[in-house]
């Protein structure tokens, strides 16, 4: 019995699951599986059409009656898997997700941008787990798009107020003592969309230009020393990328000094093409546009650059007129990643309710979860680590009675910050700014279990 | 593989004989920073070669100049597609010019960014100092083709974005001698502050929130929902999510259910959907194509829908077509070039030019 029928057939074993309506398969499915038989991937496509061609019957879980008294049919049956070879070592020399994980991919927001080279994919919050991002999902935003730089021509060079003007190749650059270290890397703009209303559905697009990786490189003050960086004078950095838009950013000689690094990898592996393979600037608690992608150049100087992007974008309107520039610090902010908007809840009783906290200024102290629209607040459970300028994993048990429900989350730092409402954020910047809103952000669960993006206030 | 093996053999002699062969190499100086004398010495033309950048003070620029004439001829040929005739566009980017009045350019601060007149900040209303256009104009512009500008091209180019704000009049020549005297004209120059706490660590933040645990809000009125219409704006999410677990997508090709669905029911409304085939359009969308040119707007260069007109009906379109995609070039449909698209494999341009011509279907 070939592959394909044998499949066909416990699908329709009577007694388990109905008889196929007709025409469950789309014709084009059809004809692939004609042409190439049922692999892995369209037997699991089957099953599935099949499933939702009967309208969902199936056993959802515990708790729930099954379809056949005699049991469920993921236990009864025997499985491809369980009875058949499975695929050698090294079929995937690289490995990729599950193909069950197509969903969670990065995603651009659609309208936001009319170039995809200038633009902004976010990355999928709603389905990750603990505080590292995956390399390929983490967050992308371009200016003039992104290349794979070849690293045996790839230099850093540091000029300017320095003893020695010095270039570095990559394997200067390996060779040197290196450190790795976690930490969260945010977007400005990150939630600035929500400065005026509700804009997007999910968390995804509400907070997804955001990542945290383990970084490991060379820090920066270890190369503004081997250059004798004239530490008196040069009171300011100056970083530039290797790309199209040669990406320049302004920073204080204190921050320099303190915990940037110059990165080649991160999580591990060396840094993905789309975060600025192969080194990249690594600037802890600050937003992500300083941390320069495919560095090619620091500048020490005495005065700052205001080059494009601290002059034109990234520059705050205040109610009175005035832009604000420099402005780079990611205030504590966090966020319930699931459940979160757009999302499905099937049945009242048990979850764990889970999400991200994170401060530009340091460690996150505490994290509080309301159910009721800020009105009453629980103290959730941090998950270690807990560490500097890294996002920290919160969570907390809820008990669905069914009921309307907002649900919010609020941080507090080391420094005793509390993240504020987006009411008193508005007070102070008025509506019509688009960075740095880090305003507790509300979802709303309601009795048809469907979760939305909502703003109380 | 000789030499290599043969300086391994050397180190691990180093390593055998103990310290005393590291303390004599390493600097004496800096024993203990041993990699002091990591990287070489930049030479002056490297150093001038990427030292490119333009500070508010002028430190940086090169001498040159440039007429808003000039600018203007350049502007439409090299700069117009994206930014508009008079940098008015919002097609591809955010406008460049407008929004400004005769009075900025006396107080130094744009009145439009006071109030909601303005629906959108351009450009010329937002920067401060000139350097700022002068430095990415030079490093970054044009978009697909940037660093290739020359000095004096830049100088016309900004004297003719300050020509569209009437901050220079029409015979207008800008250059290193004459920027300072500019700089004291742009209608934004008073309108930064750095005077907040987000530069630093140490700052002080805007907002003072307490951590109120137990009626903290009388009164929870939603202030802001996402719109119904807006229900597929971001595609179906229940694609967007995982297919098991307690929180799936919502379906939002369809109404909201209309009560929870609990007793077994199971919403796998997206399996149904056949899985997507790699199409011209994912293949267009890879290779770039998408960068400049859209299904029925113009961007950097032509529509999909304009392309698909043009040859409609013309023998060897899609044979010439093809040539043009591996090679390039330019003048067809404005000055700006297409870069050669020589990565290209052969069946892939097939199929591309024969989608396009298609009308990208």
């Amino acid at each position: 019995m070939s592959e394909r029928s044998k499949t066909m057939q416990s699908l329709s074993t009577p007694n388990l699951i109905r008889k196929a309506p007709e025409n469950f398969l789309s014709q084009e499915a059809i004809a692939q599986i004609n042409q190439h038989g049922a692999d892995e991937t369209r037997r699991g496509f089957l099953r599935k059409s099949f499933m939702a061609a009967l309208g969902g019957v199936g056993a959802a879980g515990s708790g729930l009656a099954l379809a056949n008294p005699q049991g469920d049919p993921a236990i009864l049956e025997k499985q491809i898997w369980q009875t058949t070879l499975g695929k050698n070592v090294a079929t995937e020399p690289y490995g990729t997700p599950s193909i069950y994980e197509k969903n969670l991919v990065r995603r651009e927001s659609p309208g936001l941008t009319r170039v995809s080279a200038a633009s902004v994919a976010f990355t999928p919050l709603q389905g990750l787990f603990g505080i590292i991002t995956p390399n390929g999902l983490h967050f992308e935003r371009h200016h003039q798009g992104w290349y794979n730089i070849d690293p045996n021509k790839h230099r850093l060079m540091i000029n300017g107020l320095v003893k020695n003007e010095k270039v570095f190749t990559m394997n200067d650059l390996m060779r040197l003592p290196s450190v790795s270290r976690i930490h969260f890397i945010e977007c400005g703009a990150n939630t600035g969309l929500e400065w005026g209303n509700v804009a997007v559905p999910t968390v995804q697009y509400t907070h997804g230009m955001l990542s945290c990786c383990e970084f490991t490189g060379v820090p920066l003050s270890t190369l503004l020393d081997i250059c004798g960086a004239d530490l008196k004078k040069g009171k300011f950095i100056l970083a530039e990328g290797g790309d199209g838009s040669g990406m320049t950013r302004t920073m204080s000689m204190e921050m320099a000094l303190d915990d940037v690094m110059v990165a080649w990898a991160m999580n591990g592996e060396m840094l993905r093409p789309e975060n600025g393979f192969p080194i990249r600037l690594v600037v802890p608690g600050v937003q992500g546009v300083s941390w320069v992608k495919w560095l090619r150049r620091i500048e020490v100087g005495d005065k700052p650059y205001a080059t494009k992007d601290e002059a034109i974008h990234y520059i705050d309107l205040m109610p009175d007129g005035l832009h604000r520039q420099y402005t780079s610090i990611q205030e504590c902010k966090s966020v319930i990643t699931t459940p979160s908007g757009g999302q499905q809840l099937f049945d009242k009783g048990y979850y764990n309710v889970s999400g991200l906290a994170w401060s530009g200024r340091g460690k996150i102290k505490r994290v509080d979860v309301s159910f009721d629209g800020g009105n009453n607040w629980r103290t959730a459970r941090l998950e270690t680590p807990v560490l500097t300028k890294a996002l920290t994993r919160f969570n907390i048990d809820w008990v669905w009675d069914g009921s309307p429900t907002i649900m919010q989350s609020r941080a507090i730092d080391d420094t005793g910050y509390v993240q504020p409402t987006i009411r008193q954020l508005r007070a102070v910047r008025g509506t019509r700014s688009i960075y740095h809103n880090n305003a507790i952000q509300s979802w709303k669960v309601d009795t048809n279990g469907e979760v939305s993006n909502v703003q109380v206030g | 593989m000789k030499p290599i093996l043969a300086s391994a053999v050397v180190a691990t002699t180093i390593f055998l004989n103990g310290t005393e062969v590291n303390a004599q190499t390493a600097p004496a100086a800096n024993k203990s920073k041993p990699y002091m004398n990591m990287g070489r010495n930049a030479t002056p033309a490297e150093v001038a070669a990427w030292d490119i950048d333009v500070r508010p003070d002028f430190k940086g620029l090169p001498a040159g100049s440039g007429s808003v004439a000039k600018g203007q001829e350049l502007w439409e040929k090299q700069c117009a597609s994206c930014h508009g005739t008079f940098g008015e566009s919002n097609e591809v980017f955010t406008p460049i010019a407008g929004g400004t009045t005769k009075d900025d350019i006396k107080t130094g601060r744009v009145a439009s960014l006071m109030s909601d007149k303005q629906p959108q900040r351009t450009t010329i209303m937002k920067v401060a100092t000139i350097s700022t256009l002068w430095d990415y104009v030079h490093r970054a512009m044009p978009w697909n083709a940037p660093r290739t500008l020359t000095v004096d091209e830049t100088y016309s180019l900004v004297a003719f974005m300050l020509n569209l704000s009437e901050v220079v009049p029409d015979d207008f020549v800008l250059s290193n001698k004459n920027i300072a005297q500019v700089q004291g004209m742009m209608p934004n120059r008073n309108g930064m502050t750095q005077k907040h706490g987000l530069w630093t660590v140490k700052g002080t933040p805007d907002v003072k929130n307490t951590a109120c645990m137990a009626n903290c809000a009388q009164h929870v009125a939603i202030g802001s929902v996402l719109p119904d219409y807006a229900r597929n704006a971001h595609n179906n999410l229940a694609e967007q999510n995982r297919e098991y677990g307690p929180y799936r997508g919502v379906d939002t090709t369809k109404p909201p259910v209309a009560a929870l669905p609990s007793s077994g029911m199971l919403m796998v409304s997206t399996a149904s959907a056949p899985p997507k085939a790699v199409g011209p359009a994912d293949l267009f969308k890879k290779e770039n194509c998408s960068a400049c040119h859209a299904p029925a707007a113009k961007l950097v260069g032509p529509s999909i829908a304009d392309v698909a007109n043009k040859y409609k009906g013309v023998a060897n379109a899609q044979a010439m077509l093809e040539k043009k995609v591996k090679a390039g070039g330019a003048g067809v449909w404005g000055a700006i070039p297409m870069p050669a698209q020589t990565q290209l494999s052969d069946a892939d341009n097939k199929i591309l030019v024969q989608w396009m011509l298609n009308g990208g279907k």
